[in-house]
């Protein structure tokens, strides 16, 4: 019973991570329909601009303060938003008028580009590195439980990012406006919602969470490497398709479910090697029986 | 016009035998020894070390009038640590560049891909630190300077029931690296032929970053000692996600822990935990202080890791082979690799036995305050 509550506790630790890594993927195919997989590289370059920042921050505010954490979070947020919103307008935009899958093409391409960018060793080079502690970290133990602080970090910072995001697209103009993009582009323009700029928000919010996910990611696993997106990625794609793609609840309900079962298979025996199958199973599963997902309404396309 | 016509074939035929005289020098002045190694990547600690022990043999040689009159040229290549890498390394080598002979690598997975290519082109190849038998067993070409897994996984389980007198051990496996297989698998025998149990076996692949789940069950079995044998990058994260968890018990593994990268991303958490290896910097034998002396003068004061000390060792190795052979023809070269009798390695004495495996000594190192310490000797 209790090593089941622990595989519980560490399947919402890592459950989060994907729900938010799912919640930029569900973002951007919200409004333009298509999956952006350069975002786990995104994600990568986030938990590298971190590593790269901490030292800095540190100088400024002392070692492993809330401040300093904070404040490296948001710098390197900040800077994805921008590369997020740079691979949009080089990449993506010149193909605004192309069949979707030119512009899905083109997006593993950049995918590529940018994991073999930086394992270049004039930019990153392909070692492991070391990833700083930005916050002291605590184990709390109940009997024989072990709760870390990261594990109840993430999925508060997850849930209330979920929030956020809630609040944005409901509630704000920029919202109503990113709701009224996906609906319908060319309709949204003849009412003067400005397409491209809204498109680009949307870039920047969805690569801002990419790499707050991917610096919660290496507080847990303080080994950095230009692939490291890749593996969370796939897992977070899956997530988003599991939950519904194109729906922030279902993201996240999608990215737990998927860190949960993960977890429990690879604490049984023989099951372990088999986390990657359990993972597809499962979207096939959901494909089969629910083709748009836990929380997605199938909508019917006008062709 | 008509001059031209005869000019360009006549040009083309006095080039082409230019080329042809050039490969009957063999190369020109220098022998050409191939390297390939994992100098970037996840295990790119391997292969830089490796490289830079292979690099000072190979000036050292040269610095003493090179081999048979000639010097050495070595000619290096990364694989990137990645899997496919290697084969077109050592292709490149032995088609274009028309080395002798070739180096390399750690891992054993990648030897072992890159083997068959020497095995078939009938160029000699010594991998310095694949501990997997299946490297040496692709051909009679391929032989190594270190020792073989069944001798390690046997040391190890003995030292599990020895020193840390450990019965019931959790084993960690990566499925995706041949190393670590063989390593685990040779450790069950011998530590189940000893009396031990095994409590929990799990598999992750090279490359994870959470281990928690793994750790949790392995927690909930209370093994006395967790067996790793899996790399440096992997082992620092699961060595932190275990301590988080409160599993206390030590971990211990293979070579494939020997690396710096180990503590700079484990810090801490790697104390008190222990790993067999080739040998050891702070061993304390003539050769390997006057190497350890060289290598910190060569390398900005760096200490040299078993990796580094196995590079250096197989390229003195197939020096020494090429004197012996008196011809760097690869059925000579071979044979006279094969016959390899009381090498004195910086690692140690060592022959090659039927298998061209090093019959060698390994040690043990305890990881405390950050640093590798020196612990034991054990002798085949």
């Amino acid at each position: 019973m209790q090593q089941t509550i622990q595989q519980l506790i560490n399947g919402l630790g890592l459950g989060s991570i994907y729900a938010l890594i799912a919640l930029g993927y569900t973002m951007v195919y919200g409004v333009l329909r298509f999956i952006n997989f350069a975002h786990s590289d995104v994600l990568m370059l986030g938990a590298f601009a971190a590593f790269f920042l901490a030292p800095m921050v540190e100088k400024a505010l002392g070692p492993q303060s809330v401040m300093g954490a904070i404040l490296v979070i948001i710098l390197a947020a900040a800077i994805c938003a921008c590369i997020g919103m740079l691979i949009e307008f080089l990449a993506y935009r010149p193909l605004r008028k192309r069949p979707k899958l030119t512009v899905l093409i083109t997006a593993i391409g950049v995918s590529l580009f940018i994991e073999f960018t930086c394992q270049n060793d004039a930019v990153l080079g392909s070692a492991t590195r070391s990833f700083p502690k930005l916050l002291p970290e605590k184990q709390f133990t109940f009997g024989n439980l072990v709760i870390g602080s990261t594990d109840i970090l993430v999925p508060v910072v997850t849930l209330l990012l979920l929030g956020a995001m809630w609040l944005i697209v409901q509630k704000t103009r920029v919202g109503t406006a990113m709701r009224a993009v996906s609906y319908n582009q060319q309709a949204a323009s003849l009412m003067g919602v400005p397409v491209n700029r809204i498109i680009s928000f949307t870039f920047g919010l969805g690569s801002a969470l990419a790499a707050v996910a991917g610096i919660l990611y290496s507080m847990k696993a303080p080994g950095i490497e230009p692939l490291m997106g890749v593996q969370p990625g796939l897992r977070a794609f899956i997530a988003a398709v599991v939950g519904g793609i194109g729906n922030l609840p279902g993201a996240v309900l999608g990215g737990l479910l998927i860190g949960i079962l993960e977890t429990f298979a690879g604490g049984i025996p023989g099951l372990s090697n088999y986390r990657d199958a359990i993972a597809f199973g499962i979207l096939i599963l959901i494909l089969l029986f629910k083709p748009a997902g836990l929380l997605g309404r199938a909508t019917i396309e006008k062709v | 016009m008509k001059i031209r016509h005869f000019a360009l074939p006549a040009l083309a035929a006095s080039i082409a035998a230019l080329g042809l005289s050039n490969c009957n020098k063999g190369g020109g002045d220098a022998i050409k020894v191939g390297e390939f190694a994992s100098l970037t990547g996840k295990e790119a600690t391997f292969g830089t070390s490796s490289h830079e022990g292979t690099l000072l043999a190979v000036e050292e040689i040269n610095a003493g009038g090179g081999v048979l009159g000639k010097k050495i040229q070595l000619l290096t290549e990364d694989n990137q640590s990645k899997p496919g890498e290697s084969t077109n390394a050592v292709n490149k080598l032995i088609s274009k560049d028309g080395v002798v002979a070739v180096l390399g690598e750690v891992a054993s997975s990648r030897s072992f891909e890159a083997a068959p290519v020497c095995q078939d082109n009938k160029i000699p190849m010594i991998s310095p630190a694949s501990t997997n038998p299946s490297v040496t067993e692709v051909g009679d070409y391929i032989s190594r300077a270190c020792f073989t897994d069944p001798f390690q996984g046997a040391a190890l389980a003995n030292f599990a029931t020895g020193e840390l007198k450990a019965t019931k051990i959790a084993m960690l496996t990566d499925v995706k690296s041949d190393y670590s297989k063989g390593l685990a698998k040779f450790f069950k025998e011998k530590f189940l032929a000893n009396g031990g149990t095994l409590v929990t076996e799990l598999d992750y692949n090279g490359g994870d970053k959470d281990f928690k789940a793994q750790l949790t069950t392995i927690k909930n079995g209370n093994p006395q000692a967790v067996f790793v044998p899996g790399y440096y990058t992997d082992v620092a994260l699961i060595a932190i996600q275990a301590k988080q968890l409160g599993l206390s018990v030590p971990l211990f593994g293979g070579d494939g822990w020997e690396s710096s990268v180990l503590l700079d991303i484990g810090k801490e958490a790697m104390n008190g935990n222990y790993f067999s290896t080739h040998c050891a910097a702070d061993q304390g034998t003539p050769k390997m202080t006057a190497f350890v002396d060289a290598y910190k003068k060569k390398f900005n004061g760096k200490t040299p890791d078993a990796m580094a000390v196995l590079g250096y060792d197989s390229a003195m190795l197939l020096a020494d082979a090429m004197k012996r052979a008196a011809t760097t023809e690869g059925p000579k070269l071979r044979d006279a690799i094969a016959a390899t009798k009381d090498f004195e390695g910086v690692s140690g004495k060592f022959s090659l036995n039927k298998n061209r495996d090093a019959v060698k000594a390994l040690v043990f190192i305890k990881i405390e305050d950050g640093k590798f310490r020196y612990t034991a000797t054990v002798n085949p």
